[in-house]
């Protein structure tokens, strides 16, 4: 049962760390405009180099 | 938030930011920042429509950058002072976008936008959390013992403790306002279940005892904010459609000051001032003519479709689009004061007649929650008396009566269903504003229509052109191809052949007249022209010595006839209530087989009659688009307006219809009809299953599996009910 002492941390850890990347992307609005987002990956514009 | 320092910085102190993705977001959002244009953008739709609008701004000198937001159909461009909008919505004509602006100060998203951040943010911490403790039940349900138990439920009570202070927090703070205004709501059960399960479970895990319900609480905790969370959901999205119809219009006035033309925006026009009105525009403010002759369109404000003279002296008020001739007003009221404030004293009366509507979730509430608290604490009592006095064994029960009764799936079933239904009826062009909107229109029995602007367009179109020779039509033709009023270019585009016409020159206020073989040819008002006026809408031909009638009748709007039909089919009954002149309501009555109608009533006489209605025991459905139907709407059970009504109608009305087509109307009353009998079905389950757990709840043999069972079977149950709708 030792096993336990690691395996619920670890899982907690990794939940930890969904929860985490989750409060970022809210912080991060990046939820404002999904439509726009899911497009904005299509457009060839800046693929030769970065948007200055 | 840590975003928030940034943003004010972001715009104009640093060019460089703007280039920055998250400056740029930010920037985009802060839509009240002075140099920042919005705009609406129906048309965007692609990927291309993205590069293009935004490299095409970019490009316009003194655009700093742009952004398109496809998902609220909007670009945000930051933009020099010298930038106008003008500009902007040419160059994006020349790209083959329309565009309108949009009031920024109109669009306050960013509260409604905070508190749905807020909810998001609390429901993904219930949901981490409910996923974690249930794991962890499970190893307990299937037999974990002794220590293991115990240290599941302690790291169960470190995870869950934590997230019910924090996501609990919506729920207790409405409860405590219920209890403040002495009242029992459906939060006051919720929060009391939430802290008395937490609570008891905590006392359990320090006593090492075998039942926890931690899960329960959390998993409670998950679903309730779940409906929380779609509630705002679709309110916000309503609201800011709302918002943004409202901030389409910029009012403004083209305003005298020491003898030059300036613009202003109406909320800097005062008493006194002289303003300008071109033909074609809209009265922006209250007042009195000065100068110049011209014909009113009054029928957003009276319902009338035929044009009134205007010329010095007349009254005007705002609202009244201007036809023929320029005209110099001196303002006597503008702004807030102006004629709005006329009907807001009917408006005012008309609200305090209605009588105010209990949802059906506040109903259910107001039953459920004493029996819950009642039930709960008759099980204590009883088990108290059963056991002699056994308090840990009595809470335990009570606190298992008041989990497996807790409204989680009330809570989700008007949310689910409300949210399913709106996001429907938005589809088909109908934007829901009131929460209990659907449920009030569910019980309509009888329609009350208004004419012009709501069953019909307000355009006009001539309906006696083959009883006219078509000499005397190609004259009318070309007199009339000279004017921009309404009849004429309805004329004008119906007519055919232009006959030769020299000399031709409009007199504002009367008509236009010409040279036609010779003679001076008149088309225009009866009185000008020497015609004998008909009682409908009209506009007379003189040629000389004969003289002609050109009748006119206002062009339904689309989907009218559908919509009288799907609604007379659903055996409501339907009324026309107009301030038209008579013929023309007949007709029009006729066209839609129509039997209630009334011609020429006043704004108060069309709230007198809906509220006459309403006091037969009628619930009505009012459906207008005018200042004169603004009380009219206020009075009636519920209301629908369409999108080109003027705002103070939209904003009294409950529904707003987004597009021309009138036809959603009839879908509406069905859907909504359909969403309470969903409603009522999912109120039923939850019954059904409260009926089926309580007794096991009361006698004790309640286990946290059985609690858990129960709520996410009922709340699924209804959701999936809820998606049902067709």
């Amino acid at each position: 049962m030792t096993i336990l002492g690691i395996l619920i941390p670890v899982s907690l850890l990794l939940g930890g760390i969904g929860l985490a990347a989750f409060f970022w992307s809210l912080r991060n609005r990046q939820y404002e405009d999904p439509q726009g987002d899911a497009n904005r990956i299509l457009t060839k514009d800046w693929d030769d180099h970065p948007k200055p | 938030m840590t975003a928030l320092p940034r943003l004010e910085t972001t715009p104009s102190a640093c060019p460089a930011c703007a280039v920055v993705p998250s400056a740029e977001r930010l920037a985009a959002l802060s839509a009240a920042a002075s140099g920042r244009i919005m705009l609406s953008l129906p048309g965007a739709h692609c990927a291309a429509c993205i590069s293009t609008v935004e490299s095409g701004l970019a490009a316009l000198p003194g655009v700093r950058s742009a952004r398109v937001n496809l998902t609220l159909r909007r670009v945000s461009v930051d933009a020099e002072p010298i930038v106008s909008t003008e500009t902007l919505i040419l160059a994006l004509k020349r790209l083959g976008y329309e565009a309108h602006e949009l009031d920024a100060g109109l669009l306050s998203a960013t509260e409604t936008d905070r508190q749905g951040r807020e909810l998001l943010m609390r429901l993904g911490v219930a949901g981490f959390s409910m996923m974690n403790v249930m794991l962890l039940s499970v190893a307990v349900w299937s037999g974990a013992e002794d220590a293991t138990r115990d240290m599941f439920h302690w790291i169960s009570a470190a995870i869950a403790i934590p997230t019910v202070i924090f996501a609990g927090q919506p729920f207790f703070r409405s409860a405590w306002t219920a209890l403040k205004a002495r009242r029992l709501g459906m939060d006051v059960p919720i929060s009391l279940a939430i802290i008395l399960a937490s609570s008891i479970s905590l006392y359990e895990t320090a006593k090492g005892g075998h039942h926890a319900y931690f899960d329960a609480a959390v998993m409670l905790t998950f679903f309730l904010l779940a409906g929380r969370y779609l509630d705002h959901r679709t309110r916000a999205v309503a609201r800011s459609a709302a918002e943004e119809l409202a901030a389409l219009e910029v009012p403004r006035a083209n305003t005298l000051r020491d003898g030059i033309e300036v613009v202003l925006p109406i909320s800097e026009v005062s008493v006194g001032d002289i303003v300008l009105v071109r033909p074609g525009g809209r009265m922006p403010v209250d007042g009195i003519v000065t100068k110049g002759s011209s014909e009113l369109d009054r029928s957003l404000l009276t319902g009338e479709s035929l044009p009134a003279y205007a010329g010095p002296g007349t009254v005007i008020s705002a609202g009244e689009v201007n036809l023929t001739g320029p005209l110099t007003v001196r303002v006597t009221a503008a702004g807030k004061d102006s004629s709005l404030h006329r009907m807001a004293d009917l408006v005012a009366i008309a609200e305090s007649a209605k009588t105010h509507y209990t949802s059906l979730a506040d109903r259910a509430a107001r039953l459920y929650s004493p029996g819950v608290h009642l039930l709960s604490f008759g099980a204590f009592a009883t088990w108290m008396w059963i056991t002699g006095g056994d308090i840990r064994f009595a809470i335990n029960i009570s606190a298992a009566v008041l989990i497996i009764t807790c409204p989680c799936a009330l809570g989700l079933a008007v949310p689910a269903v409300v949210t399913a239904a709106s996001g429907k009826l938005f589809r088909k062009g109908l934007l829901i504003k009131h929460g209990t909107a659907l449920e009030r229109l569910a019980e309509v029995d009888t329609v009350v229509f208004d004419k012009t602007g709501t069953l019909t367009l307000g355009m006009p179109e001539p309906t006696n052109l083959q009883d006219i020779p078509d000499e005397a039509l190609s004259v009318a033709v070309a007199l009339a191809r000279a004017s921009s009023h309404p009849l004429a270019m309805a004329l004008a585009a119906a007519g055919g052949e232009a006959a030769e016409v020299t000399d031709l020159q409009e007199v504002p206020g009367y008509g236009i007249e010409g040279v036609w073989q010779g003679r001076r040819v008149r088309l225009g008002r009866a009185i000008w022209t020497g015609a004998d006026p008909l009682d409908v809408t009209a506009t007379y031909l003189s040629l000389g010595k004969a003289s002609y009638g050109f009748t006119f009748a206002d062009r339904l709007r689309p989907g009218a006839e559908a919509a009288v039909a799907a609604l007379a089919a659903q055996g409501k009954h339907v009324m026309l209530i107009s301030g038209d002149a008579e013929g023309a309501v007949r007709d029009l009555a006729q066209r839609l087989g129509i039997t209630g109608w009334t011609a020429g009533a006043l704004p108060a006489e069309k709230a007198a009659a809906v509220a006459r209605l309403s006091a037969q025991g009628h619930r009505v459905l009012m459906v207008g688009d005018g200042l004169n139907d603004t009380a009219a709407l206020v009075a009636a059970h519920v209301s629908i307006s369409p999108a080109s009504a003027l705002d103070a109608a939209r904003v009294a009305s409950d529904i707003v219809l987004l597009g021309q087509d009138m036809a959603p109307v009839g879908d509406a009353t069905r859907i909504a009809a359909q969403a309470t009998r969903r409603i009522k079905e999912n109120f039923a389950i939850s019954i059904l299953y409260n009926v089926v757990a309580v007794p096991i709840a009361l006698v004790g043999l309640a286990t946290p599996l059985a609690a858990a069972l129960a709520m996410s079977l009922s709340s699924i149950t209804v959701s999936l009910n809820a998606l049902r709708l067709k």
